[in-house]
This record gives C-alpha cells, structure tokens and sequence, in this order.
C-alpha cells in the first residue's frame, strides 16, 4: 500500500476526531454524556487504528482496533453507565475550573504539543510527526479533565481518555509492537475494575463520590 | 605492590574485626596487623617520595560503575600525605593493642578501625573524582561508625548526628565541585580536569566549594562546629587519627583542588584563605583555653592548627598567582611541614590523653593533676608533644610557624595593597594564636600532670601497658627528630611541590645544610641541628658541672605552701582559675562570657560557687540561622503532604507543563 494523499488525510482527520472527542469530554455538563463522548472517542481511536493497520499493512494492528472497538467503546462506558445508575450517582458534572477557562487551558496545551513535537520530530515521516502532535494533546486534555472534575467518574473517564492517546501514540508509529497496546488494553481493564470496586466501597461507607466529601473524612478540611 | 596488599589486608581485616566476638587477643591480633599494614604503606608511600613529577606509579582497576574505571596515581603529593597519615595510623594501631582492653564495647571498634584506615588511604590515591568521592565518604562514615562506638551516652550521639550532616553537607560540596571540574563531558579522571579550561565563574565556584567541603573536614571556622565534639567523642586511638590525620586528608583534597586540579586560583582567594586561616587560628585556640575536657581542649587545638597550615595555603596561591614562585614554594612548603608536624604531636597528644583516661577514667581537668609522678613516661612525651604544639625550639612546631612566619614577611611584595596592609595583620592574628597555644598548653600540661592530684582516681592512677608508653615516646622522639634535622625535611617538601608551583627551591641556598635561610641568610637563618647541638652540650656540661663539683649534701624542706596553711588540693591554681584573665580580655567580648557568683543563703552550709557562662557566636551566628530557615521551610513543605488527590494531580500536570515548556522554548532558540 502506497502512502498517497488521501491516507495522510484520512489519518489526520481521523486523529482530530479523537482529539475533538477530547475537547468535547471538557466541554460536557451532563455524566451521560460524557459517558457518551467518550464511547465516540473509543470509537474514533478504533477507527484510527484500523485506517493505520489499512495503509501501514499491518494486520495486528486490526487487533488493536478490535480491542479499542470492544473494551472501550462498549464495554467499559457501558459499564460505567451501569454504575452511575447503580450507585444513583449525581448526573450533573462538577468542576473545579469553569468550563470556558478549561477549553482555554486545552487550546494553550493542543498549542504547546503542537510546538513542541513538530520540531522534535523533524526527521521523523510527516505521517508519525502529526499523530504524535495529535496523541500528545489527547493526553494532555486527559489529565487536564483529571484535575479540573470533582466527580470520581469523571476523573476515571478522563484517565481513560488519556489511555486513549497512549493507544493513539502507539498506532501511529510503525513497528510498535501488539504486545504493548495488549497490555494497555488489559491495564486499563483492570484500572476499570479496580476503579469499580472502590466506588462500591467508597459510595457504601460515605454515601457519595464527591471527592471534596472524601477530603472532608480525611480531616484535611475542617 | 606495597600499596594494594595492605589496602586489600585493611578490608579482609575489617571482615576479621566482626567475627572477633569477645575475646580479646583476636582484637589484640587485628591492631598488630592493621600496625603491619600501615608500616607497609608508610614504607610504599616513603619509595615514591623522592621520585621525578609525573612518574608515579598509576594503575587502574575495573571496580565501581560499569561505564567507569577506577583510576589511582600515586604521585609526589599523594606520597608525602600517606607518609604522613601512615606515621600516625600506625602509631594508634600499635596504641590500640594495649588500649582496645580498656574499651568499653571493643567488638564496636575493631570492625570499623581497620575501615577507617582504608578509607583515608583511598582517598590519597584516587585519581578520579568517582574514586575520590566514594573513599571520602567512606572515610566519612567508617569514621562516624566510631564516634557512634560509645553510643550510650546523649553527648556521643548528638555528635555523631551533627557529625554526619557536617559530612554529607562537605561531601555534597566537593561532588558539586567535581561537576564543575569534570566541565560538560562528565570528564571525572583528574588528568582530565588538570587539562581542562575553567570558566571564571566555574573557577571562582569551585574554589568556594572545594573551601567549603574540604574545609567542613577539616575544621575551619565556621565550618568547624562539629569537630570538638566528634573527635572527643570517638575511643582515643580514633580521636588521634581523625584529629591528627582525617584533618590533613581534608588539607590534601583542598591542596590537590586548588593548587593541581583548578591550577589557576586569583590572588584574592589566597587573601580570603589566608584571612579565612588567621581567623581559624585564632579562635580555635581561644576556645581551646577555655575547655576543661582534655580531649575537646585538643580538639580545639585542631582546629587552631588547621587555620595555621591554612594561612600557609592561602598565602602561596596569592604568591603563585602575583607570579613569585619562590615565595609561593616557601609557603606551600611551610604549609606542608605545619602538616607532617601536627599530624605527629597532635597523634601524640591524643594518645596521651588516652592513656590518661586508660589510667585514671577522668578527662575532666578539674579532676585530674599530680600524674607525672605516677607516669613519668606518659607525663615526659606529653611535655615533649605540648611544648612541640607551642612551638617551643628546638622541635618541629617551631620550625614549620618559623617558616609560615618568613614566607608572611615577604607578603608585601606582592602588588595588591590588600595583602601589602591584610598580610601584617594575618601576621598579628598567627603570632596571637601562636602564644595564645603556649598558654592553653601550659595550662593543660601543668593543671593535667603538675600539683598535686585534685581527685581520688587521679591519685590512684594505675600502671597503663607498654605498647602505649612505647607508642608515645616513639612520637615525641619523632617530634625532636623532625625538628632538629629541619633541612633535610625542606627539601623533601621541595620536591613535593615542585609540580603544584613550579619550581623547586632550596630553603637552605645561603648557608648549607644545617641552616634553614629561606629568604636570605641576613633576613633570618635557623638550624634545630645546631640548636639541638648546643643545648645537648650545655646539658652535659651542667650536669657535669653540678655534679662533679657541687655539694652532694641532701637537703631536706618543706615545698612551698603559697601562704595557705591547709595542705588541701582545692587550693592549687585550677584550669578555671588559670584561664580566667585570658576568658575575661577575649571572652566577654566574643564568646559573651558572664561570671556570676552564687551565693548561699545565710544559714546555709552550702559554698558559694562561681558560674560562667559562655556563648559560642558561631554556633549562633550560623547554625542557628540555618536550622531557624530548615525549619521554617519544613513547615511550608509540611502543608503539601496533605493536599488533595487532585491537587497532587495538578502538581504533576503542573510540573509536566512546566518540563514541556522548557523543551519547547529550547528548541525554538
């Protein structure tokens, strides 16, 4: 498969669309929806990986667009829809940091990886250099929502968001083995889990998720 | 050969001190083997002396970090000081034979003593910084592990404390200052630095912390804090080395940084270091007189010293950057003799006191007095060792402050009117100290071992083993030896510093080999030869005159009672009392001594006692500023260890952002 035009294109746009799904899950008021939001970016990441496994032949990379489609984009929001319906959690996002101010904090990182990758990456094919531009942003938005939501589920949504640009890192470059993205998949499931059980047990003995209650317990504030 | 084999039998000898368990004549066996190993180091390091520069024996070994070799040189400089430290290492091992019994907790000492010996051996031939480093801190801590052997008492673990962040705070400067050396490529071997360029701000750094971490071991003011109170408190064959010897390893790196290593120091450091010395001295003997523990009186003493050889260091750089290599010799080799001179009588002097506390269990001056008459050899080699301290001719103190004092009058030549006006009063602070030395030597000499005794166990002093009477007398004869034959030791200083300055001087050019001239044989010439010859002679003499031809009558009196009819002890001269003129002219002023009397209430049977108080400006100036500043900051870093999970989060964004910033900002310059 010849690298034309149009795969760069399709690659790019395919990677914007996961980075867009990043700003959108700042952007969302409603728990729902950023469950929502980010079952589209699972879905824009496996659609990544299947485009790059189409023009860069590699056939285990369908694997990892398997992964991605299946465990992110199915199975973990519906697990976690599951839960918020379960533990009858608060359906309205919290934040720490009004939502205009973060989407301004998102553009200033998008910016600041753009700076810094381009340049770094200078020799490397122009196909790699943009994803790479593009992943590290959705990392970056990842951790922002981490520290700007108050909500536990918002905050596990956002570290998975930030796995999602990990994922979308590794796709990109050629030559990066299955085993990796395996292992990602399965740690996250695993941090799924994990995360899971904590609400169980943090919901049964304090009856809310709100992190700043939890402080409150800790004796941090008075 | 004869360096690695002791070195490899100090470490085997260190495995051999923990299995040694409780019985004695294995402890016995292992200071007779660390004596054997150090006389073979002392005899590797005395071939290589004389050698031509740059010929000395290197080898390098594939130890340490797997990327790195481990370089030694044994070179001129690095042999004269294991000559040195050698002298002395020996001495304590044989001293330690006899002493290790007297120990309180042996199996704490043994271990860590032969340890101790290798590290400081170590650190003489490293010839990287990697090696340097490693040996310093094991010397370091192998030797704060024996200020720790008594670690029941409060005291001795307050030492060891400030000990060892005294240590690591020298160590952390001198690893800096390697940085700084080993310039961007990470060049660590010194042949590497000595060929390396140094930036003027790198240059100005790496002197102030090669001053900073050389200088913390080495005891100078005001770095010098917590070496009275862990020389005394380590066993007294330890307390000797770290005073007479771990001191001039610390001399060593500051020598082989300053006048090898960087090569190129400016004058105005060599004013600062001369200032930095004069203020050492003086101060270290001021407190030195006013001690009344035995053991922490020399400590003091060290540290007076140390600011006399430094005077000598500061002034040859200042010397060898206005251009007069012969005078920047002179100095470096007064320097060097202060050197091999204390390492011995300050060796002598410890052991001693151990063989005081062996003896009576008392350091305590006010509790001691009358020993020369129950030991007539311990009493005889301290005199020697005391009057050698106070620079009394004909032995060695003299001759090296003689020639620290020579190479100070020839200070004004230099073109800068800050040492023509600073060198005379450098000077004035030298002869201070130097008097100021004779006097605390005085007192503790005549308040230790005249009068009469002032407690029971001073009465009762009890036979201590020959090994130690042998020890010190060995090192009081060394003490006339290297006085008396001072020529013959310049001009093995000479050769030593001829790499470091450039040339190689003859201190004895005017007159011929018994007379020391080094500037002109009209401006000052002296010989210990001559001096020791005459006084031997005038000694017969007398003793035949007064023997052949005075009265053989014995007469009988009554000694000499000062008035007092009561023939109690408490009425002598006591170590307080002796020092009081000299604590009221200098002490109210700079140490903010207050004597108060308290009296007993009427009715009361009690004594009167009169109270003094000092306090240490040092101590309050600088460390207490420090700690108030370490605290202060603790309590602000307190506050984040109960932050939030998501502000750690933040935290870690933050500082991601920030790194990102870094790079991308590098980048588009």
């Amino acid at each position: 498969m010849v690298l034309t035009q149009l795969s760069y294109d399709m690659a790019h746009l395919i990677g914007a669309g996961v980075l867009m799904a990043g700003f959108q899950l700042l952007y969302q008021r409603r728990l729902f929806a950023v469950l929502n939001t980010f079952a589209f970016q699972a879905l824009a990441l496996a659609a990544a990986a299947a485009w790059q496994a189409h023009i860069q032949n590699a056939p285990h990379l369908y694997v990892t667009a398997g992964i991605a489609l299946v465990f992110k984009a199915m199975i973990v929001p519906f697990a976690l829809h599951w839960l918020v319906e379960r533990l009858g959690i608060h359906k309205t996002v919290e934040t720490a940091m009004s939502i205009g101010w973060t989407m301004i904090a998102g553009v200033a990182l998008v910016a600041l990886s753009i700076l810094l990758v381009l340049p770094v990456t200078a020799n490397a094919a122009a196909l790699t250099r943009e994803s790479l531009a593009m992943a590290m942003s959705v990392v970056l938005l990842g951790l922002l929502m981490m520290i700007t939501r108050h909500n536990a589920v918002t905050q596990v949504v956002g570290f998975m968001a930030l796995e999602n640009g990990l994922i979308l890192a590794a796709v990109s470059a050629k030559g990066m083995p299955l085993v990796v993205e395996i292992s990602v998949a399965f740690s996250v499931l695993v941090a799924m889990t994990l995360f899971g059980i904590f609400f169980f047990r943090i919901r049964e003995r304090f009856e809310t998720l709100d992190l700043n209650d939890l402080e409150t317990y800790r004796g941090d504030r008075q | 050969m004869l360096i690695a084999a002791p070195m490899s039998s100090l470490l085997a000898l260190a495995v051999l001190g923990v299995l040694a368990g409780g019985e004695m004549w294995r402890h016995r066996l292992i200071y007779v083997c660390c004596a054997i190993a150090s006389l073979a180091l002392l005899v590797g390091g005395a071939r290589h002396l004389g050698q031509s520069p740059g010929t000395g024996p290197a080898f390098i070994l594939p130890i340490g970090l797997p990327w790195m070799e481990a370089h030694f040189r044994l070179d001129n400089l690095s042999a004269l000081f294991m000559v040195v430290v050698n002298i002395a290492t020996c001495a304590a091992s044989v001293f330690g034979i006899g002493y290790c019994s007297h120990l309180p907790e042996p199996r704490r000492v043994t271990p860590f003593f032969p340890l101790f010996l290798f590290g400081m051996n170590a650190v003489l031939i490293a010839d990287d910084a990697f090696m340097f480093l490693v040996s310093w801190e094991f010397m370091s801590l192998s030797s704060w592990l024996l200020v720790l052997a008594d670690h029941r008492t409060a005291e001795n673990r307050d030492a060891a404390l400030v000990y060892l962040i005294m240590a690591t705070f020298g160590t952390f400067c001198l690893l800096t200052c390697f940085g700084l050396l080993a310039g961007p490529e990470g060049a660590y071997s010194f042949a590497a630095m000595r060929d390396a360029k140094l930036e003027p701000v790198a240059g100005f750094l790496v002197v102030a912390l090669a001053l900073m971490g050389a200088g913390s071991k080495a005891g100078l003011v005001p770095l010098h804090a917590w070496l009275p109170l862990a020389h005394p408190a380590a066993p007294s064959h330890v307390s000797a080395l770290m005073s007479g010897v771990m001191t001039k390893v610390a001399l060593y790196g500051l020598i082989r940084i300053l006048f090898d290593l960087h090569g190129h120091v400016p004058w105005g450091w060599g004013a600062a270091i001369m200032v930095i010395g004069g203020i050492t001295a003086v101060l270290g003997v001021l407190y030195a007189i006013l001690q009344d523990d035995l053991k922490k009186l020399l400590a003091y003493s060290t540290v007076e010293n140390i600011g006399v050889v430094v005077i000598g260091l500061g002034l040859a750089i200042a010397f060898k950057d206005g251009g007069e290599k012969t005078l920047a010799a002179l100095a470096l080799v007064a320097g060097l003799y202060h050197i091999v001179n204390h390492s011995i009588f300050k060796t002598l002097l410890f052991l001693s006191a151990g063989a005081v506390i062996t003896a009576t269990g008392e350091r305590d001056l006010g509790r001691l007095g009358g020993l020369l008459k129950r030991m007539p050899w311990t009493g005889a080699a301290t005199l020697v060792g005391a009057a050698a301290i106070s620079a009394l001719p004909p032995l060695n103190g003299f001759v090296s402050e003689w020639l620290i004092f020579q190479s100070l009058f020839k200070g004004p030549s230099l073109p800068h009117w800050a040492m023509k006006f600073g060198v005379p009063v450098v000077g004035a602070m030298l002869a201070l100290a130097a008097a100021l030395a004779a006097t605390c030597f005085v007192r503790a000499y005549g308040i230790a071992f005249l009068g009469r005794p002032r407690s029971p166990e001073a009465a009762q002093a009890h036979a201590i083993p020959g090994t130690m009477r042998w020890t010190m007398a060995v090192l009081a004869a060394l003490c006339v030896v290297l006085g008396a034959v001072p020529v013959t030791l310049t001009e093995a200083l000479s050769a030593v510093v001829q790499p470091l300055t450039g040339i190689n001087i003859a201190v004895s050019a005017d007159l011929g080999w018994p007379w020391l001239s080094p500037v002109s044989s009209t401006r000052g010439s002296y010989s210990g030869t001559v001096l020791v010859l005459t006084g031997a002679a005038l000694f017969v003499i007398s003793i035949v005159l007064v023997h052949g031809f005075g009265t053989t009558r014995t007469r009988r009196a009554d000694a000499w009672d000062c008035g007092h009819r009561e023939n109690i002890p408490e009425t002598q001269y006591t170590g307080q009392s002796f020092a009081q003129p000299l604590r009221r002219v200098f002490g109210s002023s700079l140490f903010g001594a207050r004597e108060t009397v308290d009296m007993p209430e009427p009715g009361d049977l009690g004594p009167a006692r009169l109270v003094v108080r000092l306090i240490d400006p040092v101590w309050i100036i600088f460390y207490q500023s420090v700690i108030r500043v370490v605290g202060f900051l603790a309590d602000r870093v307190n506050r984040m260890q109960f932050l939030t999970v998501r502000r750690y989060l933040l935290m870690m964004f933050a500082t991601l952002v920030f790194m990102l910033l870094v790079v991308a900002v590098r980048q588009t310059q």
